[in-house]
């Protein structure tokens, strides 16, 4: 491998990862909040990309206004979710609660093909497709759009948590529903909070990735799942480590192609961060103990 | 409130359960209909396979019935989505059998799919045309007695992309699938078949179906001397491998397989598309085929009243498999007389399958015989060049 | 299962139940149902797995469609490519099954809550992704066919309607083994680990060790159900062992009620009829559908559909007597 295509491998890697932490984001806010495990998150991606493509491609509506209505529709979405469904089952187990949000995504996938089609759709790129040159490796401006949004919107968000009133509040949240009741936080404003949230920044990152890795009505689930698996790196605790562990695995992923090597080949990439993923579990399984008894 | 909600959703539960028990011997038989059952990838993996399936067998079914059925009775199509879901196709292959009491099931769209539901057919007694390519569908022949499929199986398609390259000097290459199905099936006959043409295969990537990126993969394709890249993977992934090669300024050409002929592929690579060579049926270049082709009024027709029924530049040669399977069918229950019992129908309906003799299909012309279960002539496949985002004979 | 009626009444129930299940394949009962049934038989020994795991130890699986499809495939390559006797390749695939899920529970099991979760979902992706990539043993994604068919001396089961009886015999088998130990000493245990882990270590049970142990049982629950999966369809393909069918199970085992053996039928046979029988009336919107119920019943009924009925049907009867 020269350095080169080391780069080359990085670079790709980083621009995957970035989507992943993109997906991620979403987990993990819901998560920390509500201890719910929303495995309607790939859908907020999906609809992001679908509805920026509709609204682009068929409407005929310029890029910016398009987005903002896409990630608005999207947020909507995710304050109905959390009001129609999580919030009505009150007494619902961890269980219960990850089939509701599966019920939901099968819901939301089903209804976007029969409205939008089965075909794979691409919208416009955001700045055209020449590549760039970056010490000697290539890179598409809209991988660098995916890569700067990302790392914008985990600047805002960490801005948003420690610096802003509603912020600390979350925070707070996240840690005891209980205490944070005590001092005059409402868990559910809370909670509906943290799904609008994810669903914002679940849809952007589908509209920012659609142009470049195209987008249809089941590309929640494969995104889903890598998304998923990223943020438990995290613990789904706290966001910048999720966007480290999405980053982490595309790293990995991209690696993995390139050393082309006994099991080091892109048969078993996905196998391989996956493999990586519960190492780092295991590692920290004393500590992982202790936190879950915190809870 | 709540109560009310759940003692409601477990009456409707209980209820629909008593009615599926108390309709089970409702299903009497029409005598005067043909009944036909598919079973499609309407959703899941290969929905994009299936749709045009679905809807070519459906529009076929309403202009059949329109000019007065078959024998002066109507046909009955059942169309069951089996989620690219090869444990649903069994369930769906012994309702159509059992209950539906069908004469003869068309489909699945995969070929893992058919596999899956080959041993039902086969003790079920009924005949199957399936819409898949893999070659094991009608292999052995004397284990598929009942088995019958309309797409040219992979190993023809391999066979016309590695003809190609050894008539234009390319002999080093490396391969790109899809480790799904499709991909795979393609895989292995790109490997076995290449010391036939004398091709050297430098590199052998994969990716996952869902994947959203093939840089690295094609970063590593780079760095070997490989003349041209061959990808194996339906239009999505294909297109993904087509706009990374041109975002890694990788200028060797790119050869695809038949899974990428339909518009989404273009439409989705954009320029990128440009330039992609790649074997199929001639149906997308229907208006281009000469009209001493026998093949010529078939294409252009069915082009016409699919596009006009579903939209330009929808059409696709996957609905053209289930042209030419509910076509050879038509033909065998044409030769249908009296009234005969389930099992004797099917019967005599295999049989005529297997003597269909000379049928211009979509996708070829097909000759059954004993021996042979596709029947498809050879010369049915032609290499395309896509240029400035038409489809366009390739040199 | 009949916990609430506690007289004599429940040896007749159980008899006429018996003589309905011997009865249901026959062509002029409900035979067109065979290939259903044998269905339902085979996802309620994964699901029972599943329930003595995640209701009674608390232990969440999102990837026990792996060990459904370990035993699949051994079965499928020791009879089909080897051609070990069927019945000796489903004791192999079964033993090979559970000392693999007991080494991996050692591992992972020193996770909890979420994590393990985790562990078990990544876990089951990894085996998922080795079906499909060891393409020379398995076949790949297309998967093997030509599986031979189980039979006893020289009776074969050839037909749906031997193979019916087959998975029930087991399916029944399973259930009464699960039964019993949930009654027994360990079943108390259990309980009493998912009450509390602290507590029940310090009266002295090894909650480590009864939580690997109930979770390798369920994947030898698994690994025989896949043996007679492939055996009843003479194919074998990655698809059905993947992560939704991992979670398709989940949902089996909670609509059923995840503490409830018994409920292990009902969630099995309502999520397939559901999906393939009445949804199939509803042509494309059937996904759209699926999703609904699946909401509504988790939002309303928690704790599962067989448990509410059960209570829905405890109350009737409380209110019927109060008036005699």
């Amino acid at each position: 491998m020269s350095v080169d295509q080391f780069l080359q491998y990085l670079i790709s890697g980083i621009t995957q990862g970035s989507i992943y932490a993109l997906v991620a984001l979403g987990f993990t806010i819901i998560y920390a909040v509500t201890r719910v495990i929303n495995f309607a998150q790939g859908e907020f991606v999906m609809l992001g990309g679908m509805l920026s493509f509709l609204l682009i491609s068929s409407f005929g509506i310029p890029l910016i206004p398009s987005l903002i209505l896409a990630v608005l529709f999207t947020a909507i979405i995710g304050a109905i979710i959390y009001l129609l469904a999580i919030r009505t089952a009150k007494k619902a187990s961890v269980v219960s609660l990850i089939i509701i949000t599966i019920g939901v995504s099968i819901f939301i996938r089903g209804f976007t093909r029969e409205f939008l089609g089965v075909d794979s759709v691409r919208p416009p790129f955001f700045t055209g497709d020449e590549s760039l040159t970056i010490f000697g490796a290539l890179i598409r401006p809209q991988a660098l759009w995916i890569i700067g949004t990302t790392i914008v919107v985990t600047i805002i968000l960490h801005l948003f948590l420690s610096r802003t009133m509603m912020g600390n509040a979350l925070k707070a949240s996240a840690i005891s529903t209980r205490a944070a009741a005590m001092v005059g936080i409402d868990s559910r404003v809370m909670a509906l909070t943290a799904f609008v949230i994810a669903a914002v920044i679940g849809s952007i990152g589908g509209a920012v990735m659609a142009p470049l890795v195209l987008t249809s009505y089941n590309v929640g689930v494969m995104l889903g799942l890598k998304g998923f698996v990223s943020a438990s790196i995290g613990g789904f605790k706290s966001p910048i480590i999720s966007v480290i562990g999405g980053i982490t695995i595309g790293v990995i992923e991209s690696l993995a192609v390139g050393i082309n090597w006994g099991p080091f080949t892109s048969s078993y990439k996905d196998a391989i961060a996956i493999v990586a993923l519960l190492i780092i579990l295991l590692i920290r399984s004393g500590r992982l103990a202790l936190e879950e008894r915190a809870d | 409130m709540r109560k009310w909600v759940s003692l409601l959703v477990v009456l409707i539960m209980l209820s629909t359960t008593v009615s599926l028990a108390a309709c089970s011997n409702t299903s009497e038989t029409e005598e005067s209909t043909y009944k036909v059952g598919a079973i499609l990838s309407v959703t899941g993996a290969y929905s994009n396979l299936g749709v045009p399936e679905k809807q070519t067998l459906e529009m076929l079914t309403e202009e059949i019935n329109a000019e007065g059925g078959i024998n002066g009775r109507q046909l009955e199509m059942i169309i069951y989505d089996n989620e690219s879901n090869a444990e649903k196709a069994a369930t769906l292959a012994t309702r159509l059998i059992e209950r539906d009491e069908v004469l003869a099931i068309l489909g699945p769209t995969t070929t893992g799919d058919s596999m899956a539901i080959i041993d039902t057919v086969t003790s079920g007694e009924i005949p199957l045309i399936s819409m898949a390519a893999g070659i094991s569908i009608i292999t052995p022949i004397e284990e598929r007695y009942w088995v019958f499929k309309t797409p040219q199986t992979e190993k023809e398609a391999v066979s016309e992309i590695y003809l190609y390259m050894q008539e234009n000097g390319i002999k080093d290459i490396a391969i790109i699938t899809d480790t799904s199905g499709f991909g795979a099936g393609g895989r292995a006959y790109l490997l076995s078949e290449k010391d036939s043409y004398g091709i050297n295969i430098l590199d052998d990537q994969t990716f996952s179906s869902g994947d959203t990126s093939m840089q690295s993969q094609l970063t590593h394709i780079k760095g070997t001397d490989a003349e041209a890249v061959i990808v194996w993977a339906t239009d999505k992934e294909s297109s993904i491998v087509a706009s990374d090669m041109k975002a890694l300024e990788m200028t060797i050409p790119l050869f695809a397989s038949h899974g990428i002929a339909n518009m989404a592929f273009i439409n989705n690579a954009g320029e990128a598309a440009n330039g992609v060579i790649f074997p199929a049926g001639k149906l997308l270049i229907a208006d281009q085929v000469p009209a001493t082709d026998q093949q010529q009024k078939i294409l252009v027709d069915y082009k016409n009243d699919f596009e006009s029924k579903y939209g330009t530049g929808t059409i696709s040669t996957f609905g053209g498999h289930a042209y030419d399977a509910l076509g050879m069918l038509t033909i065998a229950l044409e030769k249908m007389d009296g009234d005969m019992t389930l099992v004797d129908a099917r019967a005599k309906l295999r049989d005529e399958i297997e003597k269909i003799n000379n049928f211009v299909g979509t996708g070829g012309v097909f000759t059954m015989s004993p021996q042979d279960h596709l029947g498809m002539l050879p010369g049915s496949l032609a290499m395309f060049e896509i240029v400035d985002g038409e489809w366009t004979l390739a040199p | 299962m009949f916990g609430f009626v506690k007289n004599k009444w429940i040896y007749f129930l159980v008899g006429a139940l018996l003589a309905v299940m011997v009865l249901i394949p026959f062509d002029w009962f409900m035979g067109k149902y065979n290939t259903l049934l044998i269905f339902i038989g085979l996802n309620t020994m994964v699901t029972v797995g599943l329930c003595l795991l995640m209701g009674y130890t608390g232990q969440v699986s999102l990837g026990q469609a792996a060990y459904y499809g370990i035993g699949a495939y051994i079965s499928a390559i020791l009879s089909k490519t080897y051609g070990v006797n069927p019945w000796l390749a489903m004791l192999i695939a079964a033993i090979v099954t559970g000392a693999f899920a007991y080494g991996i529970g050692y591992l992972i099991f020193r996770l909890k809550g979420n994590y393990l979760a985790m562990a078990t979902l990544g876990l089951g992706l990894i085996i998922w992704i080795l079906f499909r990539q060891l393409s020379e043993i398995t076949g790949g994604p297309d998967g093997m066919g030509g599986i031979p068919y189980l039979s006893i001396g020289g009776f074969g089961f050839y037909t749906t309607f031997k193979r019916y009886y087959l998975v029930w015999f087991f399916c029944l088998a399973l259930l009464l083994i699960s039964q019993n130990i949930v009654r027994s000493r360990t079943g108390r245990a259990l309980r009493a680990i998912h009450g509390s882990e602290d507590a029940a270590e310090s009266i002295g049970i090894n909650v480590a060790q009864f939580k690997v142990k109930i979770f390798a049982l369920s994947a030898v629950f698994a690994s025989i159900a896949g043996s007679l999966f492939v055996h009843h369809l003479r194919f074998v393909s990655p698809q059905p062992f993947g992560f939704l069918a991992s979670v398709k199970l989940v949902v089996m085992a909670v609509i059923g009620g995840l503490a409830s053996i018994w409920g292990a039928i009902f969630g099995a046979a309502t999520t397939n009829i559901l999906s393939d029988e009445l949804l199939l009336g509803f042509g494309e919107l059937d996904t759209i559908v699926y999703g609904l119920i699946l909401m509504l019943v988790m939002i309303f009924m928690p704790q599962g559909l067989f448990v509410k009925l059960k209570e829905i049907i405890v109350q009737w009867r409380s209110k019927t007597t109060q008036k005699v």
